[in-house]
């Protein structure tokens, strides 16, 4: 009989396992790969490519490939992971299952341990109660706690109940026994839709609920949360922040807002592919228009691009290429991500506050004054073949009065710095 | 001979909160009840806003009925401003509604209903070569081998034996209500892991065209925000095209050569249960997949069929149709809203007022709809049933093919009677995917021929005129007819209600105190193991519950308002 098994397995299992094979040796991660039709290129991939969305240097995937290695070679250690559903629509557990690299099977089957999930469990009722009393009794201070969707504060949070208990009392029981929480989605992160004026339910997001109901770990200490906002939240967002504390044994790096800054450290304007358009002043007007349809910015239609923070542009949607996300196929982004635009400023309302920071792929122009000479140059460089390219495309004149005066002034600079 | 109580809370494998109560006698169900148990006040918060934007608000009424939540939306609002929207952008609204419907038709039947049926760790001790033969027998499909089957064996005894069962953790397994025999229990799992990998295909479809999934965003009153231009990049051009044909193409060889034998298949395994799960027989769904850009002519008909006879059947004809209009109402008796009253959606006012459980008098979030003061059962076999009804050629055709697939089985005569069951909703559920991946190929040719023609418009700006208008749009979703009711005022929201198929479905008793769908199915269900009810679960996930969807809410304004419910 197998000593991993839980210890409160239902009658039926425990036969069925005791009449089964005895426990095999741990597949090698190559053993594993094939039996998930999975060739080691393609997991090769799978590593480079989760290692570029964390952010982290390509010379890391060695790193991530061990940890993953290491996770499929140390057999039970699949970390422990609770998902509660809240106030929510399942759309961030449905956008797991249009995921890829890794796929929803990939990571519930190799990577974590998904104890509790409504959406998933086979059981239901008290055994379904009883899959998380067992998780939480044998992973005290040990598990992830994911929450997908809200917790409403109004008329004592009795407007959602699972198994007769309200979002409130299941994060007081189950919380403190964390090890870390993940907020998956703009509805855990901040309300999400249902905030919205004039927020019926009293809709507010983990963070804010653990912080008005004084929850903590049980030591006093302050459990700490990651925030995914999106609607639904990127799959990918949340697979690399596993794969990241996996991997660096650490929680990500976040942002003021707890969100991660592998995901969300940029705007989506900065990362556009239409940007070179805005720059351009090139504009769609109206869907289908002439602008519309040789694929110019959509800032006139709504765009809150330049207000809101994530991913999308980079990461995409549904691994198919080709700007598969809604401004690269043509409908103004609406902020779903940011609290206080996504479902609380009109559509077509343009945003405010543009910022003009440099896309990515531009070189640190503006912000970046550094003194060495050899760092100068390079500095002289780049705002040199950051300007080019962005004359050539048109930039803005504000835009560019900053540029020429910063090459201007970094030239002098290096000028005085090799005559001396 | 005592009544014994049970209670199944939470329902799992549906999206959203749901409560379910039996009373058992004799080992079976005597009563029930449905409750939801969820409630988030989406319609209070459209009003004011601008009616163009509501459809980005309505999809997150649900993440697993995405998508349509946002079709019907912008259809609503186009029948209150009159409005016909451009061909082309018809035809790509209807394509994405067929890869979702197909991929949510996979998702249920696999994902989420199929542990009912299929004991995961009997496939355990299956003969790979016997299921082999019992697969090939089914369908030439070519994953169905020995080889296979091995190595998923293989990866469920690793799963198991490293102790962390996870989702599979206290599952029915070896329950005696389970009486497929280990070679097809392990055929089912090879297959429900193989449908992960195509439905995820059916997304991408959705995706392309949608921008996203769940929730896509390429949706404008008016029509889409697709631009075409097969000279551009930024554009729906014939990359783009080029791989929805590719996508399609892969999808429907899974739907036809593994979906359709499996259904049949398991219904024939457990011919002992096609007398169960009936309920209400009164059958509604609508109309959809329009041809043109008015919504006067659709390819797959719907309509009303009472008590099952399908010789009354009346079709919905078009969009705004007031056959449809004036026959729904919904009733508050016994759900957790201030007042006792059953009135249309256009007159609704919706005030929570929480209560508790309380059998007698109200004990959900969900409204009791009604259609001509009856209950109505709505999802694919209310649709199947009027596609039949309505003499689709296609639908009975495929239908015709599940039936004597079962027949084969079973070595005997399977009479249509049977779909008014649990197993039924399955079948017709299949049968409607069939149909559903015609209308993919249609959609996606006539489309390619409207541009061949040089038409590449997408969209016709709306325009709101002072005043009020009020108007609805129909959907038939997966999990049923769903209809989203608008009043506009001088451009903005001043009402709005969702009536949705899981609200038809999983409502509580209506007015007359007549049971809704859920519950009049679950009467006289075979119960083996009170503690273990995996039967209830087999008939209320026969509907696909949708309970984010049944529980929306409507403006708290108190007069002339519509209130919607969610039930896809």
């Amino acid at each position: 009989m197998n000593s991993h098994l839980p210890p409160l397995l239902d009658a039926s299992t425990s036969a069925l396992a005791t009449t089964g094979p005895t426990p095999a040796q741990p597949l090698a991660l190559d053993e594993h790969l094939e039996l998930h039709g999975l060739s080691r290129r393609r997991f090769l991939q799978f590593a480079t490519s989760i290692t570029a969305a964390m952010g982290l240097p390509a010379t890391m995937t060695d790193q991530v490939l061990a940890a993953v290695e290491q996770q499929a070679a140390a057999g039970p250690a699949r970390p422990p992971v609770i998902w509660l559903h809240f106030q929510e629509c399942t759309g961030c557990t449905e956008s797991l299952l249009r995921a890829t690299h890794p796929t929803v099977e990939g990571l519930i089957l190799d990577l974590i341990s998904l104890d509790y999930s409504e959406t998933l469990l086979a059981a239901a009722g008290h055994q379904a109660e009883q899959a998380l009393h067992d998780s939480l009794t044998k992973h005290q201070g040990g598990f992830v706690l994911v929450v997908e969707g809200s917790v409403p504060t109004a008329d004592n949070g009795n407007f959602c109940k699972v198994a007769g208990k309200t979002p409130q009392q299941m994060l007081h029981e189950i919380a403190p026994h964390a090890i870390a929480a993940i907020a998956i989605g703009s509805c855990a992160s901040w309300g999400g839709v249902q905030s919205a004026a004039p927020n019926p339910t009293g809709a507010i997001g983990l963070q804010e609920a653990l912080n008005l109901y004084q929850i903590t770990k049980t030591d006093g200490a302050a459990l700490p949360v990651i925030n995914l906002p999106g609607c639904p939240a990127s799959p990918y967002n949340i697979l690399s922040t596993v794969l990241y504390n996996l991997t660096l044994k650490q929680l990500p790096e976040l942002d003021a807002q707890q969100r991660p800054k592998f995901a969300y450290g940029r705007l989506i304007h900065e990362n556009c592919e239409r940007r070179p358009h805005f720059d351009a002043g090139r504009f769609a007007e109206e869907f289908g228009d002439d602008g519309h349809r040789q694929g110019w910015c959509l800032y006139k239609l709504g765009c809150k691009g330049p207000e809101t923070y994530a991913n999308c542009p980079v990461i995409e949607f549904g691994d198919v290429g080709g700007n598969t996300w809604p401004v690269g196929i043509g409908h103004p982004c609406f902020g779903c991500a940011e609290q206080g635009v996504g479902f609380h400023k009109p559509l077509h309302e343009q945003a405010k506050n543009v910022s003009l920071t440099s896309p990515s792929i531009f070189p640190g122009i503006i912000t970046e004054h550094p003194g060495g000479a050899t760092l100068t140059s390079a500095a002289v460089a780049g705002a040199i073949g950051g300007g080019a390219l962005v004359y050539a495309l048109g930039a803005n004149s504000k835009l560019k009065a900053l540029e020429e005066a910063e090459a201007q002034a970094a030239a002098q600079q290096s000028s005085a710095v090799s005559d001396a | 001979m005592s009544i014994n109580r049970i209670t199944v809370d939470p329902v799992t494998r549906i999206e959203g909160h749901l409560r379910v109560d039996c009373d058992i006698q004799d080992g079976r169900v005597v009563n029930a009840w449905s409750s939801g148990q969820m409630w988030r006040g989406i319609e209070t918060i459209l009003t004011g806003r601008d009616p163009r934007d509501a459809w980005l608000y309505t999809q997150r009424i649900c993440g697993v009925c995405t998508t349509v939540h946002a079709i019907v939306s912008v259809r609503a609002v186009e029948n209150a401003l009159a409005m016909e929207i451009p061909l082309n952008a018809q035809l790509i609204r209807n394509i994405i509604m067929a890869a979702h419907g197909i991929h949510d038709h996979l998702v249920h039947f696999y994902h989420l209903s199929a542990l009912d049926w299929v004991d995961v760790v009997s496939a355990l001790s299956a003969d790979p070569k016997k299921a082999e033969q019992l697969a090939q027998s089914l369908s030439n499909w070519p994953n169905n081998n020995a080889a296979h089957f091995a190595q998923v064996q293989a990866k469920v005894k690793t799963f198991v034996d490293s102790g962390q069962l996870g989702i599979f953790a206290h599952g029915y397994w070896g329950h005696p209500a389970m009486k497929l025999p280990p070679e097809a229990n392990l055929m089912a799992v090879a297959h429900y892991l193989e449908a992960l990998e195509y439905q995820r295909k059916a997304n991408q479809i959705t995706a392309i065209l949608g921008a996203k999934t769940p929730h896509i965003q390429n949706l404008a009153v008016g029509g889409v925000a697709n631009p075409i231009n097969p000279n551009e990049q930024s554009a729906l051009n014939m990359e783009r095209l080029a791989y929805v044909k590719t996508l399609m193409d892969e999808v429907q060889g899974f739907i036809r050569e593994v979906y359709l034998p499996d259904v049949t298949a398991i219904a024939a395994l457990y011919a002992d249960w096609l007398p169960y799960g009936q309920g209400v027989t009164n059958y509604l769904s609508a109309p959809d997949f329009p041809k043109d850009g008015k919504g006067t002519d659709f390819a797959m008909p719907g309509g009303y069929i009472p008590n099952g006879d399908m010789a009354q059947f009346r079709p919905i004809t078009h969009f705004g149709d007031p056959f449809f209009e004036q026959n729904v109402k919904e009733s508050i008796k016994h759900a957790w809203y201030d007042g006792n009253w059953t009135r249309s959606p256009y007159q609704e006012d919706t005030v929570p007022k929480y209560t508790d459980f309380d059998e007698n008098g109200a004990y959900s979030w969900v409204k009791a709809p009604t259609f001509a003061d009856k209950p109505a059962q709505v999802g694919p076999l209310a649709n199947v049933l009027a596609m039949v009804a309505a003499g689709d050629e296609r639908t009975r055709g495929y239908l015709k093919v599940a039936m004597d697939r079962i027949g084969a089985i079973t070595r005997s005569e399977v009479p249509l009677s049977v779909l008014h069951s649990t197993l039924g909703r399955h079948a017709a559920r299949c049968v409607r995917t069939q149909v559903l991946y015609d209308m993919l190929e249609d959609n996606y040719n006539a489309l390619l021929a409207n541009i061949t023609t040089g038409d590449m418009t997408t969209f016709n700006p709306p325009t709101f005129p002072k005043g009020e208008q009020m108007g609805f749009g129909f959907h038939e979703a997966p999990r049923g007819i769903l209809s989203h009711w608008i009043v506009i005022e001088n451009g903005k929201i001043k009402n709005y209600q969702a009536v949705v198929p899981s609200t038809w479905n999983a409502g509580p008793r209506n007015q007359h105190d007549e049971q809704g769908p859920y519950e009049a199915s679950l009467m006289n269900n075979p119960i083996l193991d009170e503690q273990r009810p995996l039967e209830v679960l087999r008939t209320v996930h026969s509907f696909d519950p949708c309970l984010a969807c049944a529980i929306h809410l409507h403006d708290n304004q108190g007069h002339d308002i519509i209130r919607v419910n969610t039930n896809l």
